[in-house]
């Protein structure tokens, strides 16, 4: 059984212009210590998927269908007081912004061991020895001066290793890292994702990783979730989809990337751009934008206009895209023989 | 390239009915509610000279023996006074719609006076900076470290010594403006300093500058439209302010002449009769006031709420 | 028209001459950190004094631009980038140091004897939910810079070179009417690169003009870029942090750090031997997609404070290859061939 099972989950914003479907249809699984990619653009879910796997979704989202199975247990029925439980212990979450995790007027000990006080029952000199023991793990210098600093007096690389040290302080089987590097620099986020990767290694760590950027999922991740205006449109393992990637969508991401051009060249550009979610367009919400939609005659193509297109299995990925079913359906690819 | 933007634009009322302005006015009952209250009250002070059956400037239609009538749910009231009569023999309603007209007139006058200096200080000392804004908020500061009271008082007393007594009444309303006016632009001031200095750092204005525009071109054309919101938003409580300054100063027997009352120096008249039973001559303009100012502040903190950049974006 | 709006000397394809369009020489730029004069005053011994705090965000910087180029400059956040462009577009002035515009030197003019170079120079920013003014229109924001430069010109003509430099970005002309926030940033980016490109610049400072965009529509809006570049022989002074950017889009680059330049070479020529152990570590921090990930050069330590600079080589407290004359001496920038500079003591010894 894997650790955490997405189905079907969909997750609606109540706004004043009418209902927003931020989440439709997600399904995933994560195995334990297994590392997992969500990639997308701004807008197109991939945050909301991670605040709805700790079930922190606030007025006015709600969750509309579907479930999150953790152990086996449904996440999105569970009383507060048993996630809460299950938020800090199983499951932690690292942000993009580490001030919205650390409070500014604690030192970086009191928090650490105010965390640890609340879910297990040891004392404050225990506590604090294994507070030190995680800054070691993520390489702090002199950690016990860290420990009674304030979070203004440390930089935005050590700030976020902070984040980590705590996001790992009791253990979890998930950590769930929104765009942990994005306001860093290149230098010091190869650092933080190298030590994301050993630390989840070394403890056997599931790692749902949420990105804008390919180059970084490539590194990381294992597998790959690709997300636009909502929904999961591929799935599949990381090398597979970076290196041949299914859905036309996925492949012009990585293809508008300026390593795919040679230099000075005009790069591969998408048109257009993502619809908000208040105006997805029905049938697949790319087909506006896709160069495969139009059939011999010009036309778009009636399925792509008109009908949600259901995951095909192409190799190991699972792809959403009309066109790739039919070539699948022509062309049986054996599962597995991509690999 | 463009998503749904290839429609024609809307007009500008569209723009507004789609507004989120629009919208929580339609989903707030209070504040609907003061709206109402307050277009009535003001209309109604406006069309004063239509609307009241005398005018209470003009002695020869007082009858002084009619003084002191209760209002039309008291006994002994008279029909052709519904909110009965002053010690002098005036129709209430009349005197509190003239006297409406004149505090809000003086309200609106003081707030638009504190508008022009305060904005034009914020904004200077916002955009330029340096020695200019220190200047200015240093001579903000005096300024507040005076009272309005105090102020009124000097200039008051200077004036009626210099001018005499009849003078001072004629140019009373000129006076009140001045005195509300110069003592209260520092709100004004700070409040558009800070929000030109959240303005100043943004992109759009950097643009103007490196296409080379002046000074006062940016500051005008490009920063003020877009600090027009917690100027709105201040607007209101300044206005709720100054009636309340103009009602204490002629309470205190510094602003409007009786011959000529606003509200607060109506509440004064009647003060003296409150023993004697007549209470409606003080209570009734006093009830008014707080209505006044009541509606006021309430629709101020409406359009805060809904001007709240934090929960509005646009 | 049209014709008369172009450049009376266009050649036909983008050609890299050696003429210096901008030059900086010396470059200093420090910004007081402790306030007016009554914050400055300290009690230190018994004894009232002064003391002044200064960021000295850049410390010495020679940048050549070419007509005709795209020098990128790059660098972590901190390393006095975005200074060096907001100082050339006259939006902060220098401490120290001159620049120099088509051999005119432009650092101290006023604003009125700037108002020539306005139209010659333009600038791109960052963030295009800050740089349209959120309360006037599209058709607005267009007109105003060629109502102020050409007062001469007629209302239609005003308006035709705005439909041409709309049509130019790929601006539906059916947007004049509305206002920035109606549209995504990929548009609003497109509007603020044809604000720019109304008034006919020869020269456009870009300050990171692409990183708060999605994947997608950062090609699209580097392809309008690069078109630009090419059918108005415009010169690029390219901000950014984004090295595959740099790559992709750089005639030459400059790589900065803590307000100092360590290298500078053509693109090809850094990207394949970068010589600045600086660089060295920057290039290997860029996530790849490829499959065989070098291991990248970790860096002991963080960029120290711009407050209190490291004394000598500003790097040499992250450097591995740092010995005591780096400590000591702060190194000169030295030829290295194919036009290239490194400041750096270890390569001008030969230890690197």
């Amino acid at each position: 059984m894997a650790l955490l099972e997405v189905s079907h989950l969909d997750v609606r914003f109540a706004l004043r212009q009418g209902e927003v479907r931020a989440l439709r249809d997600v399904s995933f699984t994560l195995d334990r210590g297994e590392r997992l990619g969500i990639v997308g653009e701004s807008g197109a879910g991939k945050s909301v998927a991670a605040f709805t796997i700790l079930n922190l979704i606030a007025k006015p989202g709600y969750i509309a269908g579907g479930s999150i199975l953790f152990e086996g247990r449904d996440l999105t029925r569970l009383k507060p007081r048993a996630l809460q439980n299950i938020r800090g212990n199983q499951i932690s979450m690292i942000f993009q912004d580490p001030m919205m995790t650390l409070n500014p007027v604690l030192t970086v000990g009191e928090q650490m061991i105010e965390c640890l006080k609340a879910h297990r029952r040891i004392r404050s000199r225990e506590a604090r020895e294994i507070a030190l023991n995680k800054l070691r793990q993520v390489y702090i210098p002199s950690p016990e001066k860290r420990l009674d600093q304030y979070p203004h007096e440390l930089s935005g690389g050590m700030r976020q290793r902070i984040i980590i040290a705590i996001a790992l302080l009791l253990d979890p089987d998930i950590i769930v890292a929104d765009e942990p590097t994005t306001a860093l620099d290149v230098t010091i986020q190869a650092e933080i994702m190298s030590l994301l990767l050993e630390l989840c290694e070394k403890h056997n760590v599931a790692l749902i990783l949420i990105t804008h950027d390919l180059g970084v999922v490539s590194q990381v991740t294992q597998r790959t979730l690709v997300m636009y205006a909502g929904r999961v449109i591929e799935q599949g393992p990381t090398r597979e989809i970076i290196n041949d990637a299914q859905h036309p969508y996925t492949q012009g991401l990585i293809n508008a990337l300026p390593q795919m051009a040679s230099p000075g060249s005009r790069l591969n550009q998408i048109p257009g751009a993502m619809p908000p979610l208040a105006k997805t367009p029905p049938g697949c919400a790319f087909h506006p934008r896709c160069g495969f939609s139009t059939d011999a005659a010009g036309q778009r193509r009636r399925d792509c206009r008109e009908d949600v297109p259901a995951f095909v299995t192409s190799g190991n990925c699972h792809v959403a895209c009309h066109m790739v079913r039919e070539l699948v359906e022509r062309d049986p690819v054996e599962p597995g023989e991509a690999s | 390239m463009s998503n749904a933007t290839t429609t024609t634009p809307p007009t500008h009322w569209a723009r507004f009915r789609d507004s989120y302005l629009f919208y929580s006015f339609k989903h707030d009952w209070i504040a609907q509610v003061c709206f109402v209250i307050f277009v009535i009250m003001v209309s109604a002070a406006l069309l004063a000279p239509w609307l009241a059956s005398i005018n209470p400037y003009d002695l020869s239609q007082v009858f002084i023996l009619d003084s002191e009538l209760p209002p039309f749910w008291i006994d002994g009231s008279d029909a052709k006074y519904p909110l009965g009569t002053d010690a002098l023999g005036r129709d209430m309603l009349s005197t509190i719609l003239y006297g409406a007209r004149v505090s809000l007139i003086i309200g609106f006058g003081a707030v638009i006076l504190q508008a022009l200096i305060g904005v034009t200080f914020g904004l200077l000392a916002g955009y330029l900076g340096g020695r200019v804004d220190a200047f200015l908020m240093r001579l903000a500061d005096i300024q507040l470290s005076f009272s309005t009271l105090m102020v009124a008082i000097i200039v008051g007393a200077v004036f009626k010594a210099t001018f005499g007594g009849a003078t001072y009444s004629e140019h009373a309303v000129l006076l009140l403006v001045l005195i509300i006016g110069l003592a209260e632009w520092p709100q004004y001031a700070r409040t558009v300093r800070a929000s030109v200095l959240a303005e100043r750092s943004k992109e759009y204005v950097d643009a103007a500058r490196v296409m080379g525009f002046r000074a006062k071109r940016i500051m005008f054309r490009h920063i003020l439209p877009n600090t027009l919101s917690p100027i709105f938003v201040i607007s209101t409580v300044q206005i709720a302010n100054a009636i309340i300054s103009e009602a204490a100063l002629s309470f205190l027997g510094l602003g409007m002449p009786e011959t000529q009352p606003s509200l607060g120096s109506l509440i004064k008249s009647g003060f003296d009769y409150l023993q004697s039973g007549s209470w409606w001559i003080t209570l009734l303009p006093g009830a008014v006031l707080v209505v006044l100012v009541l509606v006021i502040n309430l629709l101020g903190d409406w359009l805060r709420d809904v001007m709240n950049p934090r929960l509005y974006k646009g | 028209m049209i014709q008369t709006l172009q450049q009376p000397t266009a050649a036909a394809t983008v050609t890299t001459t050696d003429e210096t369009l901008v030059e900086i020489r010396g470059l200093e730029k420090h910004f007081a950190l402790s306030g007016d004069f009554l914050e400055q005053l300290r009690f230190q011994r018994g004894k009232l004094v002064r003391r002044q705090e200064f960021v000295h965000a850049i410390n010495g910087v020679d940048i050549d631009v070419k007509r005709g180029e795209a020098l990128c400059v790059v660098g972590e956040s901190g390393c006095g980038k975005s200074t060096v462009a907001r100082m050339v577009m006259g939006l902060l002035s220098p401490t120290r140091g001159e620049i120099r515009y088509a051999g005119e030197r432009i650092d101290h003019l006023s604003p009125r004897q700037l108002l020539p170079y306005r139209r010659r120079m333009q600038m791109i920013f960052q963030n295009p939910y800050a740089s349209l003014n959120p309360r006037m229109t599209i058709q607005q924001t267009l007109e105003e810079p060629l109502r102020f430069h050409h007062p001469d010109w007629s209302r239609e003509r005003i308006r035709q070179q705005v439909a041409e430099v709309m049509a130019s970005v790929g601006i539906d002309p059916e947007w004049g009417k509305r206002f920035g926030h109606e549209f995504s940033g990929g548009q609003r980016q497109r509007i603020a690169i044809a604000r720019a490109l109304a008034v006919d610049p020869e020269f456009i400072v870009a300050d990171e003009p692409i990183s708060a965009l999605d994947v997608s529509i950062q090609a699209q809006v580097l392809n309008l870029m690069m078109d630009a570049q090419e059918s108005r022989q415009l010169t690029y002074l390219f901000i950014t942090h984004d090295l595959a950017v740099v790559e992709h889009f750089g005639t030459r680059v400059v790589v900065m750090y803590l307000g100092r330049v360590c290298e500078v070479a053509e693109t090809h020529t850094l990207f394949s031997q970068p010589r600045h152990p600086y660089t060295q570590a920057l290039l290997s921090a860029i996530p790849r997609l490829e499959d065989d990930r070098p291991e990248y050069i970790r860096l002991s330590g963080e960029v120290p404070t711009p407050v209190n600079l490291p004394s000598g080589c500003v790097f040499h407290g992250r450097c591995p290859h740092a010995n005591e004359r780096c400590r000591r001496e702060v190194p000169r920038a030295i030829p290295i061939g194919h036009g290239a500079q490194v400041a750096c003591h270890a390569v001008e010894e030969g230890r690197l």
